[in-house]
């Protein structure tokens, strides 16, 4: 029940498709999607291996509420060893796919191996087809979505996809499933696309039955209603979607602008949920045009907007006229804040482009930021760069980045590798604003002190969505934390990081965390999976996932000295705001935290705990 | 105010109960020939399959029904008609006189020219009559040889082989219901009936069927096969087959086949039932002809159903649309202007459904498409799946389907309200599979 | 008095708990391809469109079966009498608007029946977008003149 039992594992070197019993031990151990992948990618993988050759494995995991009628219950998650960080990386989806997937009876797809030729797989019920799929090679997320749901002749498929990004090896190419839905993170379309994988299409008509239906629909309903009355997915996120949270980070002094090198951002207001529900252009409409929910989601967070068909980017190419996802907040910071681009139009279209080509638009934001100060520091020029006058601020340098990055042309081959490497190259590694390896978001550290630890300790590099202390810290859920302040976020840090990862195995979406705590969820999960799932169990759950995620990463050759911030977070006081005057305070916060989480000083997990999480 | 109804089928039941509705106070008698109350034809094959009882056919299940509503129900075959003096002469001797009549008559089946029809054992499937007959031959295992496989013919192999028997299926077009589906459509039905076990000759007439004498089981020598022929080997000996044991017929195909069935199933198409009316005055084409008002040529007098030879909203010509849809317009319409409500008759739309063991097809209005018309076709012969749909403009005219039963009533829905398609026509050219999509969106002014 | 599922595409989201919960009640699984309500996805137009049957006054599925196994409620609703059914599918055909389907594990057409009063979908919708009220609602009369251009005569009644 809730788990349909079944796993697929898709050998790519010998084009086979073989289903297996999911493992229930597991199972009851690891609860589903981010947690179970994961238990499967330890047993399977080797931390060392080189993720992008044939040896890494690729899993598409849902969990067990996936596909059922709980709020958000659609998820899935992408696990492997990621190329950005070299660290397990586990990103995460909405849309449609994770519960067709479930209702063509699968709980994941496991591929190994890598395909000497490009294929996709379809997945139709029971039928698991590997297809060529030369005739994909170089199109775009949209145009794959439409040509294999062409190709089958079935425009109810649901197609998760790579664009070029990830066939070129982009180091935070995307894995978009649904047009514009993303499991966004580390590169996992770039290991996508080193196995020849280019999608996968999926067609389910049965159905999801769970363990207990009339708890589980009081629980539910339960839960719905907990979201209804909320302020913030009640009214916020569906109002304003996650770019509510725009002016009120600038407001709070927590705006990473310019890569970093400012706090706060003059053109927030531009580019926030309000100048996008504000008329503009000729025909007097506003960007956005409605709001969607993922599959199952009674929030509706999601934005579909379109772009002033006279804006610059646009005027000669009605193909992009038309609506489709974003803005969101990170991708709206990341395009706009981290660069100082303030033209909404420009970032809607750059948004528009990382959908179609796969890209993680945090990541690239973040890179094209880092970049532009290496510019502005004569570190690169236009030699290097191809002529791109790469100005913070620069409208017309951002969306042509973003058109050569996909493409990796000219110098967006140097983009498309992300700003640790690209710092690096040029000689001037402090400038990128990661944390191993990967671009943080959309949070400064030094005005929110807990998003630090989080980004430090992050098992997938720097994540807002490992540990959103922002919700305590700003938004005072399920308690207001003082941002400013270090004390207690260790604690915090790791209750957040804790429960995330349970939540991140359920087949929920982390947003429904604004409002329930996990005594909303357990009686959800419990109710539709066997065994017993209480706060506590989940939260265990969530340790133990917490561990086993960090010891891949140890094994890799991670060590505590990984845990650390870019150098102006530790160096360079914030300017402006609230925490003008502050660094982050990470040397005070993560010692406390190994000790919370009973690791070694060297962030090792002692044999107590391993044993006490019975690893 | 008399009204009579001939014929106490779908059609004539409707236009009962229609005029009933309207004109509370007025006669109303309906005659029926059968020995079973209204009931429906349609519903026989499951009956065969016996997954209802004969009550199960039953227009109408409650019990006094028409006493209810006042109508007159009785069993008595019209053997003709006075259109000038409006009276009907009923089997019998009896008279009936009416002020409006409506001929519901319906059709029967049309009997092939083959040699040895009225054996025991040869039967059309047409009436609860005949299926009773059927039912008690068509046992598992029993050879059945079903002659036709059009639309009827097709519905009845489907309850064939649902009761298990050895079916073989004869049928003189290219390929299985040649009037309702294509060539591609039409191949792959009896490709998947052949995958199902059943023995489809297309292309084949039965030439007689006959009773075997007694003694000689008489396998007929089979021809050397083409290799015995190229190699000048002597085929092995057949084994001889197991004398039949209660096989009773002989059946003679054009070519030269025989084999031998227990029962015979004659689905070689229908005529609507007139003969009644030769002598009426009343204007018969193929059936009874009448205007856009339902009218027959003689005043007061309608038709409607399998006999009428009614407007195709497709084609814009009269001809006969046998099928029940069909028959309960007609009969609501016909009843409504019996009533004194005028109403027109704007054409009725060609449709049809099948089930052949699984795997459904329909199909609607011009689905062979017009000249300069656009066409858009899927076809997936490993999925078994089909849908054609062709246009005038951008307008849907017709459309067949094969494989797929999600909300297939929509090809209805665009033909007959001649809905304008705009951009989804060209979109439907290329992807006909998105036509539910292009329904939605067109009702919804989504562009 | 009649009442009717009224649906306002504008407010939908394409969350599909409508069709979870429809899916839920009639087949006791999460399972929308099992669904009697539909929820069609315009993206390219920012539209979703939940679409299932209007119970409207010509009941063609009503007309066209050959059983009596539909029939009208008080309210107006079309219901199908599983017993007799013998899934002909001459209903699935006769509807113009598509939403009567055959469900071939069943073997019995299925639509929607306003789950006796109560309407499942209804309930789940987190937006309002489908709402249970009385007829007369707008929107209603749109669905009801679609409907009408429909039939074969026009109907005087
Ligand atoms: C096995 C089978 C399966 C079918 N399946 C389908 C299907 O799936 N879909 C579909 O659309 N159609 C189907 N049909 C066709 C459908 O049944 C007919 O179109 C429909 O019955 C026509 O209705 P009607 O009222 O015009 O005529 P009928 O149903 O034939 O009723 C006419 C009645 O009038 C009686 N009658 C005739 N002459 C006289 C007289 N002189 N005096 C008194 N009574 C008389 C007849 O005996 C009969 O009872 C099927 C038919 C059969 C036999």
């Amino acid at each position: 029940m809730a788990w349909t039992r079944q796993i697929l594992r898709v050998n790519l070197t010998n084009g086979t498709c073989t289903p297996e019993s999911l493992n229930m031990d597991w199972a009851d151990k690891y609860l589903g999607q981010r947690g179970l992948a994961s238990r499967y990618l330890v047993e399977e993988v080797d931390p060392k291996v080189d993720p992008l050759g044939p040896d890494n494995k690729i899993i598409f995991a849902t969990g067990p509420l996936t596909g059922t009628c709980a709020s958000t219950g659609g998820r899935y998650s992408v696990i492997t060893k990621g190329p950005l960080t070299g660290a397990i990386a586990c990103s995460n989806s909405g849309g449609y796919w994770g519960a067709e997937l479930k209702f063509a009876g699968w709980d994941m797809i496991i591929f190994e191996g890598k395909s000497a030729n490009p294929v996709y797989l379809s997945v139709i019920d029971d039928k698991a087809t590997l297809h060529d799929a030369s005739d994909l090679v170089g199109k775009s997320v949209w145009e794959t979505d439409a040509a294999i749901k062409s190709a089958h002749q079935d425009p109810m498929m649901h197609v998760s996809t790579i664009g070029v990004a990830g066939e070129n090896a982009v180091l935070y190419a995307c894995i978009v499933n649904d047009l514009h839905r993303a499991a966004g993170r580390s590169g996992v379309g770039a290991v996508m696309g080193s196995k020849n994988l280019k999608a996968v299409a999926v067609r389910g008509t049965g159905g999801v039955a769970v363990n207990d239906p009339v708890t589980f629909l009081a629980a539910t309903a339960a839960g719905k209603k907990t979201l209804a009355e909320n302020a913030v997915t009640g009214e916020g996120l569906p109002t304003y979607g996650t770019q509510v949270l725009m002016n009120v980070i600038n407001e709070a002094g927590a705006l990473p602008t310019r890569n970093s090198r400012d706090i706060q951002f003059e053109g927030a207001h531009d580019i926030s949920a309000e100048a996008m529900a504000e008329p503009s252009g000729k025909d007097g409409k506003p960007n956005l045009l409605a709001n969607q929910g993922c599959f199952a989601c009674t929030i509706a967070c999601g934005r579909i907007s379109k772009i002033n068909e006279e804006h610059y980017t646009v005027v000669n190419k009605p193909e992009y006229w038309h609506a489709s996802g974003g803005l969101e907040y990170e991708a709206a910071w990341a395009l706009g804040a981290a660069t100082g681009v303030k033209d909404l139009d420009a970032l809607t279209y750059a948004n528009f482009i990382c959908n179609e080509q796969g890209i993680d638009p945090i990541s690239f934001g973040s890179t094209v930021g880092a970049a532009m100060e290496l510019y502005e520091e004569g570190v690169i020029n236009n030699e290097i760069t191809g002529g791109l006058e790469l100005k913070f601020g620069s409208a017309e340098a951002l969306t042509t980045a973003v058109e050569l990055t996909g493409k990796a042309e000219g110098f967006g081959r140097e983009l498309g590798q992300g700003s640790a490497r690209l710092c690096a190259k040029y000689g001037r590694p402090e400038l990128s604003q990661t944390v191993k390896g990967q671009e943080f978001p959309a949070y400064d550290p030094r005005g929110i002190q807990g998003m630090g630890l989080t980004y430090a300790t992050s098992n997938r590099g720097a994540c807002h969505l490992r540990s959103y202390t922002v919700a305590s810290e700003i938004l005072g859920i399920p308690e207001k934390t003082d941002p400013l302040a270090t004390d207690g976020k260790a604690g915090l840090v790791k209750a957040f990081q804790d429960a995330t990862a349970a939540v991140d195995s359920s087949g929920l979406c982390l947003f429904t965390t604004f409002a329930w705590t996990l005594e909303d969820i357990a009686p959800q999960v419990d109710a539709a999976c066997e065994g017993n799932w209480s706060p506590d169990s989940l939260l265990e759950c969530g340790e133990r996932i917490w561990n086993l995620e960090r010891q891949f990463n140890n094994q890799a050759g991670f060590t505590a000295a990984d845990d650390k911030l870019p150098e102006r977070l530790m160096k360079d006081a914030a300017k402006t705001g609230p925490a003008e005057g502050l660094v982050s305070g990470l040397d005070k916060m993560l010692p406390e935290y190994y000790e919370l989480r009973g690791w070694t000083n060297e962030g090792v997990p002692t044999n107590e705990t391993l044993s006490r999480l019975g690893l | 105010m008399h009204h009579v109804i001939i014929g106490a089928g779908p059609a004539g039941v409707t236009a009962a109960e229609t005029i009933r509705k309207h004109r509370g106070g007025d006669r109303i008698t309906l005659l029926g020939d059968e020995d079973a109350p209204p009931y429906s034809r349609m519903a026989i094959p499951y009956y065969l399959e016996g997954d209802i009882a004969e009550t199960g056919t039953y227009l109408r299940a409650a019990a006094g029904h028409y006493d209810d509503l006042g109508i007159d129900l009785r069993q008595a075959r019209v053997g003709s008609l006075d259109a000038g003096a409006k009276i009907l002469k009923l089997d019998g001797g009896d008279e009936l006189a009416f002020d409006r009549l409506l001929i519901a008559t319906g059709a029967s089946p049309i009997r092939p020219p083959i040699e040895g029809l009225d054996l025991a054992g040869v039967q059309t499937c047409w009436t609860l009559a005949d299926a009773r007959e059927i039912a008690k031959r068509a046992e598992p295992g029993a050879s059945v040889v079903l002659v036709g496989a059009g639309f009827i013919g097709s519905i009845i192999l489907q309850a064939l082989v649902a009761k298990g028997v050895q079916l073989t299926v004869v049928e003189m077009g290219d390929r299985m219901v040649p009037r309702m589906l294509d060539e591609a459509a039409g191949t792959m039905l009896k490709r998947w009936c052949e995958a199902k076990g059943v023995r489809v000759l297309t292309g084949t007439t039965v030439k007689a069927i006959a009773k075997p004498e007694a003694a000689k089981p008489a396998a007929p020598q089979p021809e050397p096969g083409f290799f015995a022929r190229l190699f000048g080997q002597r085929p092995p000996e057949p084994t001889a087959p197991p004398a039949p044991v209660d096989e009773t017929l002989k059946v003679t195909l054009d070519n030269g086949e025989t084999m031998a069935a227990k029962l015979v199933v004659i689905a070689a198409g229908v005529r609507p039932n007139i003969g009644f009316l030769q002598a009426s005055g009343l204007e018969l084409g193929a059936g009874v002809s009448v205007d856009d008002h339902l009218r027959a040529s003689a005043p007061d007098i309608y038709a409607a159903g399998d006999v009428a030879e009614a407007r195709d909203l497709s084609s814009g010509q009269f001809d006969v649309l046998a099928i029940q849809p069909v028959a309960v317009e007609h009969g609501h319409i016909a009843a409504l202007n019996m009533a004194g409500n005028p109403t027109p008759h704007r054409g009725s739309l060609n449709m049809n459904v099948l089930d052949t063991i699984g795997l459904v097809s329909s199909s609607f209005g011009s689905w062979m498409g017009i000249e300069g018309g656009d066409r858009g076709q899927l076809l997936d012969e490993a999925g078994w799946r089909y849908l054609r749909l062709e246009f005038d403009g951008d307008r849907l005219i017709g459309g067949q389907a094969v494989g797929l039963t999600e909300h297939v009533g929509m090809m209805r829905g665009l033909i007959q309200t001649g809905l304008r398609l705009g951009a989804w026509k060209d979109r439907l050219v290329k992807a006909p599979e998105r036509l539910t999509e292009a329904y939605v969106a067109t009702a919804q002014g989504i562009k | 008095m009649q009442r009717a599922l009224v649906i306002d595409p504008g407010k939908c989201t394409g969350c599909k708990q409508c069709e979870l919960a429809c899916s839920y009640e009639k087949e006791g699984v999460f399972n929308p391809a099992k669904s009697r309500i539909r929820v069609f996805d315009f993206h390219q137009n920012a539209r979703f469109v939940p679409y299932t049957c209007t119970q409207c006054d010509e009941a063609w599925c009503q007309q066209a079966c050959p059983t009596n196994a539909i029939t009208t409620d008080a309210f107006g609703v079309k219901n199908v009498n599983d017993s007799l059914c013998v899934g002909c599918k001459v209903c699935t055909i006769a509807c113009p608007f598509g939403t009567v389907n055959y469900n071939a594990t069943t073997g019995k057409v299925i639509k929607c029946d306003m789950c006796g009063g109560d309407p499942a979908c209804a309930k789940a919708c987190p937006t309002d977008a489908i709402v249970y009220t009385d007829v007369e609602q707008a929107g209603y009369d749109k669905m009801a003149a679609w409907a009408k251009r429909t039939d074969a005569g026009a109907q005087a009644n």
